[in-house]
């Protein structure tokens, strides 16, 4: 049977309840919550600072270098504390989504570091991520050019849905679940991260990412609104 | 390590669409070679022009996962190991190729390569579990790719080994004539360069560091079953649809050349035995 409804009764291109504040972590230079629903993701972002150890340091310019993990209480089955190989795939592709954007040209052999840290996973949580990076940076004052925004995509079965939830990944009908994970600089609509599992046909990959981009678009307003209303 | 002159020439060349005796979308040949251990269950060595790269199929008994009772387990590792160049060092993995063996772990998973059902023994308890370890032999660009058909390879290339079931042990050296539960369809990675306005695809060494962004697609018969960008080159959107269009083109080209070898490269098996 088709997908013609999805699990939590939204709209096929409606985001959960998205959240955002920024300030959460006073010890930080620039820090952020944002949450899809039930997935909620913390950002800290600490510099520029010297670049430690020192051979990492690059003459010309300051370095963006992210860390994305999961508590280990966040997931229903516990998660191993520590970094794994799926942790550290994250943090990569979090840094290249995000770096784009981020100008370090004034700050030669300094770092930015931005830590991740997922509270609580239902699906999404490398985009939920991403949006509170972005918001943290943002807020840290760190030079940038834009933000960045990220949501989920999924095609269940042959329809496309916007921000998948862990139900909808684990959709076996059909053709099953396809989890299409993107980000976009926020005005100028580029994509930074594309990552995808599943089946889908380039046809049909070429029209969920510009669903994922449209609702980019109203992510971006809450981010926006969330760094205009922080407080000092 | 290249310099920023040879970059730079690499970049201008690949501008106007020079390559060394090919054009930006031809790929360099593709050579396999099975049976590269006789220790392993199924193995094989492929070369793509000088990158060359070696994958085993080891196979054991094993616990399937609480949440996958009835299906077997794969475990995909890569190791870019330093005989291959200058550039790697020994130690544990590092996110370069972390980031291979994840991709080729999702297309080999998400195309439905292996039927992992059929790899069950006694459901909730015993499955078997398949590792498929991959290592670079010499990099000249495109390990992604090349580690991509050698994983195909190596597992059409295994026979299970004998279970001996009183003794829940493996009897490692006793192959059966048994093949792996495979697709018929061969799973392929297709990564796409980008340097300026050009696509381009399968990529030396030089024109690898030059290369601005890529993108990498696995295809099974026309569909995509994972996709990454790597790097930090932005994508437009005009970019992407362009790439889309030929990536499925290039991908139906590439998937029949690419089960070409494979069948050439099994039968030479055949007639060696």
């Amino acid at each position: 049977m088709a997908y013609t409804k999805r699990f939590d009764g939204r709209k096929f291109d409606e985001t959960r309840d998205i959240k955002a504040e920024v300030g959460i972590i006073p010890n930080a230079d620039g820090s952020a919550m944002f949450a899809f629903g039930d997935t909620v993701a913390v950002a800290a972002v600490y510099g520029p600072k010297i670049m430690h150890p020192q051979h990492s340091q690059d003459p010309k310019k300051g370095t963006l270098r992210v860390t994305y993990d999961m508590l280990s209480f966040s997931v229903p089955e516990r998660k191993k504390p520590g970094p794994s190989r799926r942790s550290q795939e994250i943090s990569k592709v979090t840094e290249w989504a995000l770096s784009p954007v981020v100008n370090l040209d004034e700050f030669p052999n300094t770092v930015v570091d931005v830590h991740i840290m997922i509270f609580q996973a239902n699906a999404s949580t490398r985009c939920a991520g991403i949006n509170a990076a972005a918001i943290a940076l943002a807020h840290a004052g760190v030079p940038m050019s834009d933000l960045v925004s990220s949501v989920s995509v999924g095609k269940m079965d042959e329809t496309i849905v916007v921000d998948v939830i862990k139900e909808e990944e684990d959709y076996e009908e059909g053709e099953g679940a396809t989890d299409i994970a993107t980000a976009f600089t926020s005005n100028s609509g580029k994509l930074t991260l594309l990552q995808l599992d599943g089946k889908i046909s380039p046809k049909k990959l070429d029209e969920a990412v510009e669903k994922a981009r449209d609702a980019c678009k109203k992510i971006y307003e809450l981010q926006k609104k969330t760094l205009k209303e922080a407080k000092e | 390590m290249i310099s920023n002159l040879t970059k730079k020439r690499v970049h201008d060349y690949l501008l106007e669409g020079k390559r060394e005796g090919r054009g930006l979308l031809d790929y360099r040949e593709i050579e396999i070679e099975l049976g590269v251990s006789k220790n392993a269950e199924g193995s094989a060595r492929v070369k793509v022009g000088k990158t060359e790269v070696v994958a085993g199929v080891k196979l054991d008994v094993t616990e399937p996962y609480t949440d996958h009772e009835d299906e077997g387990t794969l475990i995909t590792t890569l190791e870019l190991l330093p005989l291959s160049s200058p550039r790697f060092e020994a130690g544990p993995p590092k996110i370069e190729a972390i980031e291979i063996a994840r991709i080729v772990d999702r297309e080999v998973r998400e195309s439905k390569f292996i039927d992992f059902k059929k790899l069950c023994i006694k459901k909730g308890e015993k499955v078997w579990g398949i590792f498929l370890d991959i290592f670079s032999i010499n990099d000249d660009g495109n390990l992604l790719d090349a580690a991509g058909i050698a994983a195909v390879a190596a597992l059409r290339n295994a026979k299970m080994p004998k279970y001996d079931e009183k003794e829940d042990k493996v009897e490692y050296g006793e192959l059966t004539n048994k093949g792996m539960p495979l697709n018929k369809e061969t799973p392929i990675i297709l990564t796409f360069h980008k340097i300026g306005n050009k696509i381009f695809i399968d990529p030396g060494q030089e024109e690898e560091k030059a290369s601005e962004g890529r993108i990498s697609f696995g295809f099974l018969d026309g569909n995509i079953n994972a996709c990454q960008k790597g790097n930090d080159a932005p994508l437009k959107l005009e970019e992407l649809s362009e790439i889309l269009e030929t990536a499925e083109k290039k991908a139906e080209e590439m998937t029949e050349k690419i089960d070409k070898a494979i069948e050439k490269a099994l039968k030479a098996r055949e007639n060696r035995k």
